[in-house]
């Protein structure tokens, strides 16, 4: 079975578009051979700083031939008729129509349309270049005098087409002035001249001959082992980072890792900040010595190039750069330091008055001044002193004035923690000023000092309530602001700290519903059964029917806590075999009641005449829920959970032994809405704790 | 290689001016006309006519030159040897963009005695776009051992106008590339005129003393009242003579470069006035997109001219 190959040759791609690029390409061509009927063995994609290649393996020499077989007119339809069959069918004459027969049509005209499949070559020429013309880069671009559009100029195509054991062919064609042909190119610096490839094995090793390791995972591999090696061979440990190493397999075609060293003196810079340097602007990995746990005065940078002089000029320019980045760094960290020191918090505080934090929602300096009013109240809530966690807010956001910060945003927070730090701040406050940006995601770790946690509550409340008031929510996938990941932030530092707080005295409802719906995201995420929490949820949705019976259920949401201890008594509960009984006997109360209120057009409950109660069962049952009722309203009132699911388990027995004895749809009328009602109460007392019609099983 | 002829003044690793001659003769002999900086402030080598407007329109192109350009809030009083709020740029333009265009680059990098084979240089990803002038391209910083040397830039938009032939602009930091080419580590400490002794003259020696008295001024003296008047004199200005240029059938333009002189004024203005701090973020926005509304204006004007492509009456 022949094979594919095609090599789009062009100036450097940007590293970040690569391997998307290398799936669009794999996904593009096949999809498009197997429309056509070309059905393949297998499709491996590579991507190199200048060149996106595809390789399909085991496709057919053409494509199969098919027929068809096309009914026309009846015998002796008129002339228009079989004129307009022929054009249809591209039949020369109705002649080399058959004639066929039918009992109810009679006799009439079919064609019969063999087509033999097209040669592969000249399908595959017809799909490659509609797939480059309308490639999906994210930016894509013109030059010279064309009208092509790519990601940076292509230069030059490589196609070929053929069995394994023949001399492939060309599959020709022509784009903006391209030709298609078997020629490429190797590294630009360490190869010369024009390179002849005929199939994939062939383009691999001539390739990696002219110092092209074409497989990005394999220079990945490569840069990492290398990497490793060195730093062991220093006696360090390479600070891995996935993202960098990504970024530098898409930057080299022939990775050479190379080690320098800078000054010891810049190790006075936060390792942080040495990290964010050399990382951000010379893509180089640092290394850290085990023995201190702290950074060394090294870094590895990978180059694209087999030096003459084997990497010491390269070596030497990269320290020159990175000596001039980290002196900029030194003085920054230098200047905040002083700045610091000499100028009192007040009057950097008085500075975020320019700094406009939303045109909406003021200045930078007003935000500040509300998150530190906000932790002082939620302080007492979360056992944070409040006077501190005052202080902690107003310092929290300082470090976004410090040079530092302004040249490396990514390390914000830390430096308000070093800063404070060297300021002698209480170290409460100084660790309030990095956590209170936590958690930044699902991963993230959640502060647990209560000053952190009340400062950042108070960030991120202030944050979700303010943009709610100008009605810039989250729509669908946009939500510019991360509000989602604000309330997630409330909902993580809630629960994993087991704080009890309720929500609607800081929130408005429909900023409310917002957090029930992070938090029912969250509780599935983490595993609990969505039915549960729905079931839960439900309680304050629904003016239900147990209202009366305790009164909190309207309020429950807004404490996320006692949501999520519920839901999961609840599961608990469930997974008893009075539990399931129970809610087996709710359900049927619930059944019976819908379809009985729907005939009569009424609703039940509301009160059983104790005189009506005749059977034995039904007397039982009444009792046990008048028995219930205030109990479990006691142990929820305490939250109680277990005791409240404690006291449902009582009703198991009652309510079974009534479903077995009595009849609800009694002859008598009174009897019949009395049992009703009584169903009824099976019902209300069960919503105390949870909708049950809400639960699965 | 550099040219081995070149007497050890002359040599572009030895002096300043030395590198500037070595990219004169290479660009001349690739068939650049070979331009003299803007007589006005730009704060880069783009905003020079012969790029900005060069790059709008049918006809083929190529020029280089070298462009002082200025960024008021670069100054550091002479006090970082990295930063000015004066330097200089070497810009190449060739339009329609060559094929070989990064061939041509290398060779030039060569020509001034960087070895290819032992200096790694890398084309790293690098979008460009102009806010002010409504123009943006595709390209590359192009790095030397980790170094940012050169920006490379396929102009697809210019003055709000698509290119069609597309340009390529090189744009060289001088200063950067000599201080790698010399080794030095500051930029004060480069060699000027590639003599030794008594006979040298460093950057430092020429333009210290204009960074410390720059800088005052940008930051602490320039007349804001004054550059305030002057932004407005220089828009009512850009906009008075971009009326009078059309031709009564408003089919061609005559005068389109002087209105544009008006919006380089304004834009190197705007940058005066953002580096006294006098101009908040909100009015920012609006001061940039009033510039390029004029570079837009001035490259329709452009257009209608002989040079943009419409034959004399």
């Amino acid at each position: 079975m022949p094979d594919l190959l095609l090599e789009l040759f062009c100036e450097e791609i940007p590293a970040r578009m690569q391997a998307g690029a290398a799936d669009s390409l794999r996904k593009l061509v096949t999809e498009a051979l197997v429309e056509r009927g070309l059905l393949y063995e297998g499709a491996k994609a590579f991507v190199t700083p200048r060149r996106l290649a595809l390789a399909v393996h085991g496709l057919p020499a053409s494509q199969p031939d098919t027929h068809e077989e096309r009914k026309g007119p009846r015998v002796g339809a008129p002339q228009a008729a079989i004129d307009g069959f022929l054009k249809a069918s591209g039949l020369a004459s109705i002649d080399q129509a058959k004639i066929e027969s039918d009992p109810k049509k009679g006799e009439f005209y079919v064609a019969h349309l063999h087509r033999h499949g097209r040669p592969t070559p000249e399908v595959i020429a017809e799909i490659v270049p509609a797939i480059i013309r309308a490639f999906p880069w994210p930016k894509s671009m013109r030059w010279g005098s064309g009208s092509l559009r790519w990601v940076r100029p292509l230069q030059s195509i490589v196609c070929t087409f053929g069995p394994e054991t023949e001399e492939p062919e060309v599959v020709p064609f022509e784009i903006d002035g391209i030709a298609s042909g078997d020629v490429t190119r190797g590294h630009r610096f360490l190869s010369s001249g024009a390179i002849r490839v005929r199939r994939l094995d062939d383009w691999m090793t001539k390739l990696e001959a002219a110092f092209v390791v074409v497989d990005r995972e394999r220079r990945k591999d490569i840069i990492l082992a290398d990497a490793r090696d060195l730093a062991l061979a220093h006696g360090l440990e390479l600070v891995e980072d996935a993202g960098l190493l990504d970024e530098i397999a898409g930057l080299v075609e022939w990775p050479v890792v190379l080690i320098g060293s800078f000054d010891e003196s810049f190790l006075d810079v936060p390792d942080e900040v040495i990290r964010a340097t050399i990382r951000a602007n010379q893509k180089c990995f640092v290394l850290k010595d085990p023995r201190t746990g702290r950074l060394a005065n090294r870094f590895i940078l990978v180059s694209n190039l087999a030096a003459t002089d084997g990497g010491d000029a390269i070596v030497a320019g990269n320290g020159r750069v990175i000596r001039a980045r980290l002196s900029d760094a030194k003085f920054f960290w230098d200047t905040d330091r002083r700045t610091n020191a000499t100028v009192p918090l007040a009057d950097r505080l008085a500075k975020f008055q320019n700094v406009t934090f939303h045109e909406k929602l003021g200045s930078q300096y007003e935000r500040i001044q509300r998150i530190a009013a906000l932790a002082e109240t939620l302080a007492p809530r979360v056992g944070a002193d409040p006077k501190l966690a005052r202080e902690a807010a107003l310092y929290a956001k300082s470090d976004l004035r410090t040079e530092v910060v302004g040249e490396f945003p990514e390390v914000q927070g830390l430096m308000g923690r070093y800063y404070a730090e060297l300021e002698g701040l209480d170290p409460q406050i100084a660790l309030a000023a990095e956590e209170h940006y936590k958690p930044q995601g699902p991963t993230d770790r959640v502060p647990t000092a209560p000053v952190s946690i009340a400062v950042a509550l108070a960030d991120k409340l202030d944050t979700l309530t303010g943009f709610w008031a100008i009605d810039e929510k989250p729509t669908g996938s946009k939500d510019p602001f991360a509000l989602r990941r604000a309330a997630l932030g409330v909902v993580r530092i809630v629960l994993d700290n087991g704080l009890t707080l309720k929500l609607s005295e800081f929130v408005e409802p429909d900023l409310l519903a917002f957090f029930a719906d992070r938090l029912k995201v969250h509780l599935r995420e983490q595993g609990a059964r969505h039915d549960l929490v729905d079931a839960v949820f439900a309680l304050g949705q629904d003016a239900g029917s147990a209202e009366g019976a305790t009164g909190t259920q309207k309020t429950l949401q807004d404490d996320l806590l006692l949501v999520v201890k519920r839901v999961e008594a609840l599961g608990r509960f469930l997974r008893t075999e009075d539990g399931k009984n129970l809610l087996a006997g709710t359900k049927r109360a619930a059944n019976i009641l819908r379809i009985e209120e729907k005939k009569d057009g009424v609703s039940y409950g509301g009160g059983v005449d104790i005189t009506l109660l005749h059977e034995p069962e039904e007397r039982a049952l009444a009792d046990a829920i008048a028995k219930a009722g205030p109990l479990i309203a006691t142990a929820l009132g305490a939250e109680d959970f277990e005791g409240a699911m404690g006291v449902m388990a009582s009703l198991r027995a009652p309510v079974d032994a009534f479903f077995e004895k009595v009849t609800v749809n009694a002859e008598d009328k009174a009897l019949r809405a009395n049992r009703l009602a009584l169903l009824a109460d099976i019902r209300a007392i069960t919503r105390q704790v949870a909708d049950f019609e809400r639960i699965e099983g | 290689m550099i040219d081995p002829a070149l007497p050890p003044h002359m040599r572009p690793d030895r002096s300043f001016q030395g590198l500037i001659l070595a990219l004169h003769a290479f660009w001349a002999d690739k068939g650049c006309v070979v331009l003299q900086p803007y007589d006005m402030e730009v704060g880069a080598g783009t905003f020079h006519p012969a790029t900005t407007l060069r790059a709008i329109g049918p006809k083929p192109w190529k020029a280089a030159y070298v462009q002082p350009s200025r960024r008021p809030k670069d100054g550091r009083y002479g006090e970082n040897p990295n930063r000015l709020q004066h330097y200089y740029q070497y810009q190449v333009i060739l339009k329609p963009s060559p094929a070989d265009l990064q061939d041509l680059y290398l060779a030039s990098l060569d020509a001034i005695g960087i070895d290819l084979k032992l200096h790694d240089v890398r084309f790293v990803e690098d979008d460009w776009e102009s806010p002010t002038l409504g123009a943006w391209g595709l390209g590359w910083e192009c790095w030397c051992d980790g170094m940012e040397v050169s920006q490379f830039t396929y102009f697809q938009q210019v003055a709000g106008i698509e290119c069609a032939p597309v340009s390529g602009e090189l744009t060289y930091g001088l200063e950067r590339l000599a201080m790698y080419v010399q080794g030095v580590e500051n930029v004060y400490d480069l060699n000027f005129n590639g003599r030794e002794g008594a006979e040298k003259v460093t950057y430092g020696d020429v333009f210290l003393q204009a960074e410390k008295e720059y800088s005052r001024h940008n930051f602490e003296h320039a007349d804001t009242a004054m550059l305030l008047e002057q932004f407005r004199m220089a828009e009512s200005a850009a906009a008075h003579y971009l009326e009078a240029g059309w031709s009564d059938d408003r089919t061609r333009h005559l005068m389109a470069q002087p209105a544009y002189d008006q919006c380089i004024k304004a834009s190197h203005v705007f940058n005066l006035l953002d580096a006294r701090g006098v101009i908040s973020v909100t009015e920012r926005q609006s001061y940039i997109l009033r510039v390029r509304e004029l570079a837009k204006a001035c490259g329709a004007a452009w257009l209608a001219t002989e040079a943009g492509g419409t034959p004399a009456a």
